[in-house]
């Protein structure tokens, strides 16, 4: 069995940010970077796949160099082995689900487990592109994966807004994991040091043949209003008058 | 000089702050106020290698090299100290039998260790032995083909709950350092039992108490080295060891610093925060140079040990300037705080408790200085 994860190389979502002086990105001097939270839930998913089915773990990353350093992340929490699909170029959802099928046509696995979103961005599509591209089946917000006894189909639970919806997905398919999926596990010492050899393959963009050019393009970036200090208000009238008259939501 | 980590030293850290950051921290205050054993940590951190850093690959350790050890420590000096003295400890009561162990004797107590959560206890000090070793009166005597050791141990870390215990006693008081021998004992020998829990001021999530030895019988091949090569084990040991305890020292101080630095973005008193004033700029400035000056010390008389060089003299830099750094960052963290910095809901009174023993154990700063001063001035 196979599981193909993807891994995003993310501003550790700790760290406090601030809007670079063009106000289109952010200031990246000094910051810290980790994997997508989301894919390491991701990851830890296939990590039990790979303990419970003998699953073999590859991990996909698209990037700069810079992003071996989340796949040798993952690779020290028990990941077989990684793919960096290298680009200087941003990739919007499109252009990662684009990359992401023709990683897929090459090493055929039987799921593709992905972050539900990535916590720079935020845009929770390449996973349902990706599905559509490949015409396969996708269940996405997942909050429990259970795989079938002879691995050819899978029950979901996702997290919808009116509560929770199970589906059953033949596979192969495309999972994306929501928060309450499972807790990642550390990478441990000795796994930091296996990393260093298992084997991690750079592949230039330009080797798959795949249109790059970004249909999003990044307007403008603001940061959020700063928030006010709050009142006390004497009577319930009071408050509803407020609430009516000033911040307007009544 | 390449001063940047590798990818495999950024992973450790990484793995490292999470651990401090998610297990360690939030039980600290916990374990510091009831001086229960953190199970739970210690269980995760074996989970992780941390507590098999020290021993080497092929009998199924981390391995790390010293400097990886640096880089670890620091991380979980800052979590919470006294949880990284019993780490720090195992690796300590371990150390004898990597150095001075022959490779049977390191299959038959090193392993083990790696199969199981353990924990190892390091035996030298005693109620009238401290800054003097050799005033020691624990001895050892051979009885048929065993060894028969007598005495009392106080201070020692780990001292009720480990697995092995390496232990330092004389075969004959008179010849000094070459009648000192180096053993280990493993847990359940008859004789061999904890006496009284120290109620300590500062690193109190970890279990120091007396070890006493009443006619423990061990076989002889548990002599480590031979009768006479006690003393050279335990300060090869110590050596080696002693950078970890700057490591944790420049931790202790970071986390100090860090909170100091947070708390005076925040509190605002005469109409602006208190960061702005000189008084509070300056404490954290001196802080900020101190902790990357003992960090620099530390990796450095890490690197001289992995580089098979002599470290006596930078490893004694190392400790007593870290540790004083460590008193004063956390001292001065307090004062920072002030009122609220006072009190246990705020994490800086327990940085300071936990900074002092850094200046008396492993060899008081009093005696780093003497060591010190003896190196350099060779020939007086």
């Amino acid at each position: 069995m196979k599981v193909l994860v993807t891994v995003k190389r993310v501003p550790d979502p700790e760290a406090k940010l601030k809007v670079d002086p063009e106000g289109k990105g952010i200031v990246t001097q000094g910051l810290k970077f980790v994997v997508n939270p989301f894919d390491e839930i991701a990851i830890e998913e296939g990590l039990k796949m790979k303990e419970k089915h003998k699953a073999e773990v590859v991990l996909v990353s698209i990037g700069k160099k810079e992003s071996t350093e989340q796949l040798r992340t993952g690779l020290a929490m028990g990941a077989d082995r990684a793919i960096l699909v290298l680009t200087d170029d941003g990739a919007d959802s499109e252009v990662v689900a684009r990359i992401l099928t023709k990683v897929y046509e090459t090493e055929k696995p039987d799921i593709v487990l992905m972050g539900k979103q990535a916590v720079d961005d935020d845009m929770n599509q390449a996973g349902q592109l990706l599905a559509e591209y490949l015409g396969i089946p996708q269940a996405t917000f997942a909050s429990k994966v259970e795989l079938a006894a002879d691995l050819k189909s899978a029950k979901v639970t996702r997290e919808v807004d009116g509560g929770l919806e199970t589906v059953e997905i033949q596979l192969p398919a495309v999972i994306t994991a929501d928060l309450r999926l499972n807790t990642p596990r550390y990478a441990s010492l000795p796994g930091i040091m296996k990393a260093k050899t298992k084997p991690l393959k750079e592949i230039p963009v330009a080797e798959l043949g795949v249109q790059v050019k970004p249909k999003v393009k990044m307007l403008k970036l603001e940061e959020p209003p700063k928030r006010k200090g709050g009142i006390k208000v004497e009577t319930v009238q009071e408050l509803v008058l407020k609430l009516k008259n000033e911040a307007k939501v009544l | 000089m390449d001063f940047s980590l590798t990818e495999e030293q950024k992973a450790l850290q990484d793995t490292a702050r999470k651990f401090a950051r998610e297990v360690m921290a939030p039980v600290a205050r916990k374990h510091d106020e009831t001086g229960e054993q953190p199970v739970d940590v210690l269980d995760k951190a074996f989970e992780l290698g941390f507590l098999t850093e020290g021993i080497p690959v092929e009998y199924g350790g981390s391995g790390l090299s010293r400097l990886d050890a640096m880089i670890l420590t620091e991380e979980l000096g800052a979590g919470c100290a006294g949880m990284t003295t019993s780490i720090m400890a195992t690796t300590l009561g371990l150390t004898p039998i990597v150095i001075g162990g022959t490779d049977e004797q390191k299959k038959l107590f090193l392993t083990p260790l790696t199969e199981k959560r353990s924990l190892v206890a390091f035996c030298l000090t005693e109620p009238d032995a401290g800054s003097d070793p050799l005033a020691s009166t624990t001895t050892v005597k051979k009885v048929g083909n065993d060894y028969v050791i007598n005495g009392i141990k106080r201070f020692i870390s780990n001292g009720a709950v480990s697995e092995l215990y390496t232990v330092f006693a004389t075969v004959d008081k008179s010849k000094g350092a070459k009648g000192f021998c180096a053993l280990a004992v493993p847990k359940g020998t008859p004789g061999l039992s904890a006496g009284k829990e120290e109620d300590k001021l500062g690193h109190r999530a970890s279990n120091t108490t007396e070890v006493i030895f009443e006619d423990v019988k061990v076989p002889a091949n548990y002599m480590l080295g031979k009768e006479g090569e006690g003393f050279k084990i335990a300060m090869a040991t110590l050596d080696r060891t002693r950078p970890a305890v700057a490591a944790l020292a420049v931790g202790l101080a970071r986390a100090a610093m860090e909170a100091a630095i947070e708390y005076s973005k925040m509190r605002k008193q005469f109409g602006m925060p208190i960061g702005m004033f000189q008084a509070i700029q300056f404490m954290i400035a001196d802080m900020g140079m101190q902790i990357e000056a003992a960090r620099l010390l530390t990796c450095l008389s890490a690197w001289l040990i992995d580089q098979g060089l002599k470290n006596s003299l930078q490893s004694s830099y190392a400790k007593c300037f870290a540790s004083d750094v460590a008193m004063k960052a956390t001292t001065d963290a307090v004062q920072i705080f002030g009122g609220y910095g006072y009190t246990k809901e705020y994490p800086v009174e327990k940085y300071m408790r936990d900074a002092k023993l850094l200046q008396i154990y492993e060899g008081t700063n009093e005696i780093q200085r003497v060591v010190i001063a003896r190196e350099l001035l060779k020939g007086i």
